[in-house]
């Protein structure tokens, strides 16, 4: 109801992230800008953790473009010393680190209106949508795909009720695995899965990017 | 900033050509700049006709085959590291060939403009991607890409190397020197004084001829020339020039190529500038005593079969250093042959010695297959035969048996110097390969008229004889024989090719896919027999059907056949080429791996190796390509 209120006091970088959702092409599989995606955290609190890398690689159609890729590194206020040894980020490391705002800002320029791949993409959204909100923004806008969940779309996935593990969908995908646990890495990983899923997807039948969208578990609870 | 998805790709591509010669910051730019691409089986990355993208394509995963679209015939097979589609690089038409997924692939496309612009002020990559460029065309020994092929992947190759040969020779850098018009008198006056055993005839200071101590035994004790005669009568001219920084092997192969002991050093190298120096063969031996004209030496001087052995293993010495100075191994097999010759020579006269009569009658040692061919360059088991002259029937069993005791010695010692006894027997001690002139005749008559598997398997080894040691008469009476049979029953050519088009080459090196599939070499790939044998079996049967004798090396088959065929020569000459190479690789892993170097474990291969490999198998198939129709062998398949 206040909307129009609320919109003149956001800053700028949101209003023209918010404006790239005004464009109203219509996209399919081959045109559409997917944008993978992972987040390192201290933790797997959404409200207490914070978000220590956010890495990513945009794709169009079957091709991954490494130019248009996006990888930070966010200093800390709070400090796990727990997850140190997962993710190798220490809290004052050599990497040029920025504050979380500045990667907010870098991360909303280069997603635009992409849909977001993840894998179990809610709890990387929800590490996001907290850090816009510590920092009074609404949640993002953008249309959502989980690779956990796509792949259960796959003739292949035989426990459709089972929750696989990139490291598990690596072994099915046979994929090495390379840079694991850094969010570059992983965002990697999930776009070369996303892109075998797609393409066995198209295969098997007539797929539309619509149809990514519908998810065959949830039809019980309907 | 950090980017650990492009330093994955950086660590990926550094490892294979060109890239593996990039600066890190030229590469590094590549990496950041790479497209990856995903395609599912049968999914095209390009098709025939198709307008060219400005990117090239590196495989990552999977298997990506490159198509005619005409036949649908496959023309190569690329993966983990290949490169294809690099006619970006052209910028211009289209696609002539399709790039389809064999398997599952994942793929790096790299912006062709970019790399354009790193090849530009990097030469070394630009060689390496005209090498790669050139064996993905059609016809990659047309003239103008002959020597691209071969010879800048070599150059990328090259290392240095501290063995003496590559060294710069040392020579004398005051010759001893006259004018044409000064007599032969004072010449050997001028020798004298300063003690050389050669003096160089210059005009205008450019060397036009030389005298050695041999021209004045030879020519002036025997009386032939007055010693009032001016030099200019018996020089030798024109004399053999080099330029300053010539290299201990070249000198020595400089030598032994035209049978000299005396090389003039000029500033430019040719006769027609200033002299500055001469290198004699003594100065070379100084340099080392491992030289192969000190080791023929050596072997005239032993007495035992383990001398001879200690002089085979310094060969081999010699063989390595060769090798890794990437001297021509057209001439390393020259060199090793020449050793080996005399060794077997010296091998013989040692039995002889031991026998207690002389030879009843005279008789010739053959060196067969590689031996004979004079590409033997590691040891390998010994093949090799007797012909005796023609005798009366009484005395027949009573001479097979001298020789047969001769070559049991023979083949003995030949064993304790290092080439091992010939499983299969093929040696002259062995009853069936110690034989009359008639009985030989015979024999390769019933091989020729009677062809079945076997025999011309034996034709293969047989055909390729040299005469090591004893009557040369008999040899020709022989190679005679066999071209006149063969002009009577020239289906037996037909044959010859049927065999020759045994082993096809493979398309390329693709996983498993060529190597041997079971036994003891199972995921090897025999190098002998998928590519040298079919060249060795193609220039034996080119050369027996155009009647060419006394040819009986491959390369030297092969240059003669481009002499004769012109309009074949381009072909030809590949295929000689593609040999040298194939036997300098062969060579280089027997030594490595102190083995026959015929079984090539293909993990062991970097890009560059594969690559060159590759290159020679395209001769082959078209030279295979070339007997199966002229010899109208698709009708006997």
């Amino acid at each position: 109801m206040f909307e129009w209120l609320k919109n003149k006091n956001y800053p700028n970088f949101w209003n023209v992230y918010q404006n790239h959702f005004k464009n109203k092409t219509e996209h399919d599989l081959n045109t559409a800008r997917f944008v993978i995606f992972d987040t390192e955290t201290t933790g797997l609190d959404t409200k207490e953790d914070r978000i220590l890398s956010i890495g990513a690689i945009s794709a169009t159609a079957n091709t991954m473009d490494v130019a248009d890729s996006l990888e930070v590194y966010l200093k800390q206020a709070t400090f796990n010393s727990q997850t140190v040894e997962i993710h190798g980020i220490l809290k004052e490391g050599s990497i040029i680190k920025i504050e979380e705002k500045e990667a907010l800002i870098q991360f909303l320029d280069y997603i635009k209106d992409a849909i977001l791949v993840a894998h179990h993409a809610a709890f990387d959204i929800m590490m996001i949508n907290q850090c816009l909100r510590r920092q009074n923004l609404p949640k993002l806008k953008n249309k959502v795909l989980d690779t956990g969940i796509l792949f259960k779309k796959l003739d292949q996935c035989v426990s459709k009720n089972k929750l696989y593990s990139l490291d598990e969908l690596c072994s099915v995908f046979n994929i090495k695995k390379h840079d694991r646990h850094t969010a570059s890495g992983d965002a990697y990983i999930t776009g070369i899965i996303f892109l075998k899923i797609i393409g066995e997807l198209s295969q098997a039948r007539k797929t539309t990017l619509q149809s990514l969208f519908y998810n065959p578990n949830r039809r019980g609870l309907l | 900033m950090k980017n650990t998805i492009a330093e994955r790709i950086f660590d990926f591509l550094k490892d294979f050509p060109p890239f593996h010669v990039l600066s890190k910051e030229q590469l590094y730019d590549l990496s950041k700049n790479v497209k990856v691409v995903y395609l599912q089986k049968d999914q095209y990355a390009f098709k025939t006709d198709e307008s060219i993208h400005n990117h090239f394509y590196v495989v990552k995963d999977g298997a990506v085959g490159i198509f005619r679209e005409e036949d649908h015939a496959l023309v190569d097979e690329c993966d983990e590291g290949d490169i294809f589609g690099l006619r970006a690089l052209i910028r211009k038409g289209n696609y002539i060939l399709s790039a389809k997924a064999i398997e599952e692939s994942i793929l790096y496309s790299i912006s062709s403009e970019l790399l354009e612009k790193i090849i530009n002020t990097n030469a070394q990559a630009n060689k390496y991607l005209l090498a790669s460029f050139v064996t993905n065309i059609r016809n990659p020994y047309s003239n103008e890409n002959k020597d691209s092929l071969f010879a800048q992947v070599e150059s990328i190759q090259k290392k240095e190397s501290d063995f003496t040969e590559v060294q710069s020779a040392q020579y004398s850098k005051n010759p001893i020197t006259c004018l044409p018009n000064t007599t032969i008198k004072l010449a050997a006056k001028i020798m004298s004084t300063n003690r050389v055993g050669s003096i160089i005839i210059t005009k205008k200071e450019k060397p036009i001829g030389i005298i050695t101590d041999k021209d004045l035994r030879t020519k002036i004790a025997t009386g032939q020339f007055s010693i009032e005669e001016n030099v200019k009568k018996i020089m030798s001219s024109p004399v053999i020039t080099y330029p300053e920084n010539i290299t201990v092997a070249e000198a020595q192969i400089a030598m032994l190529q035209h049978r000299i002991s005396h090389l003039c050093i000029t500033e430019s190298g040719t006769s027609d500038s200033k002299l500055v120096g001469m290198l004699s063969e003594h100065d070379i031996v100084v340099i080392h005593g491992n030289n192969p004209s000190v080791l023929i030496k050596e072997v005239k001087r032993t007495k035992t079969a383990d001398d001879l052995k200690y002089i085979r293993t310094k060969a081999q010495q010699l063989l390595h250093g060769y090798i890794e100075q990437n001297i021509p191994v057209f001439f390393i097999s020259k060199i090793i042959s020449a050793i080996n010759n005399s060794i077997t020579q010296k091998a013989i006269t040692l039995s002889i010695e031991e026998m207690d009569t002389p030879p009843p009658t005279s008789f010739g040692w053959l060196a067969l297959g590689s031996q004979g061919r004079k590409e033997q360059l590691l040891l390998t088991d010994q093949d090799n035969a007797l012909v005796f002259e023609n005798i009366s029937k009484e005395k027949y069993s009573q001479t097979k048996k001298y020789f047969l005791s001769l070559s049991d010695k023979v083949t003995d010692k030949l064993n304790t110097i290092g080439f091992e006894f010939c499983p299969a027997k093929m040696m002259a001690s062995n009853p069936q390969w110690c034989l009359s002139l008639e009985e030989w005749k015979k024999q390769f008559n019933n091989w020729i008229t009677k062809p079945d598997e076997d025999k011309i398997m034996l034709c293969t080894i047989f055909f390729d004889y040299d005469l090591v040691y004893g009557n040369k008469n008999l040899i020709d009476e022989m190679s005679e024989s066999i071209f006149e049979s063969i002009d009577r029953y020239e289906i037996f050519l037909n044959f010859l090719g049927l065999n020759a088009l045994k082993n096809p080459p493979p398309l390329s090196f693709f996983r498993q896919f060529l190597v041997e599939h079971s036994g003891e070499h199972k995921d090897q790939f025999d190098i002998k027999a998928r590519a040298l044998m079919p060249l060795v079996d193609a220039a034996r049967l080119l050369v027996l059907s155009n009647n060419i004798k006394d040819y009986n090396n491959t390369v030297l088959r092969f240059e003669k056949l481009a002499d004769i065929e012109p309009q074949n020569k381009d072909l030809y000459l590949s295929c000689s080429n593609a040999f040298k190479i194939l036997l300098r690789f062969r060579t280089q892993q027997g030594l490595q791996y102190n083995s026959s170097g015929r079984f090539i474990d293909l993990k062991s291969l970097n890009k560059v190796d594969r690559l060159k490999l590759k290159g020679c198998f395209k001769p082959i198939k078209d030279i295979q390509e070339l007997i199966r129709i002229r010899f109208k062998l698709s009708q006997m398949l």
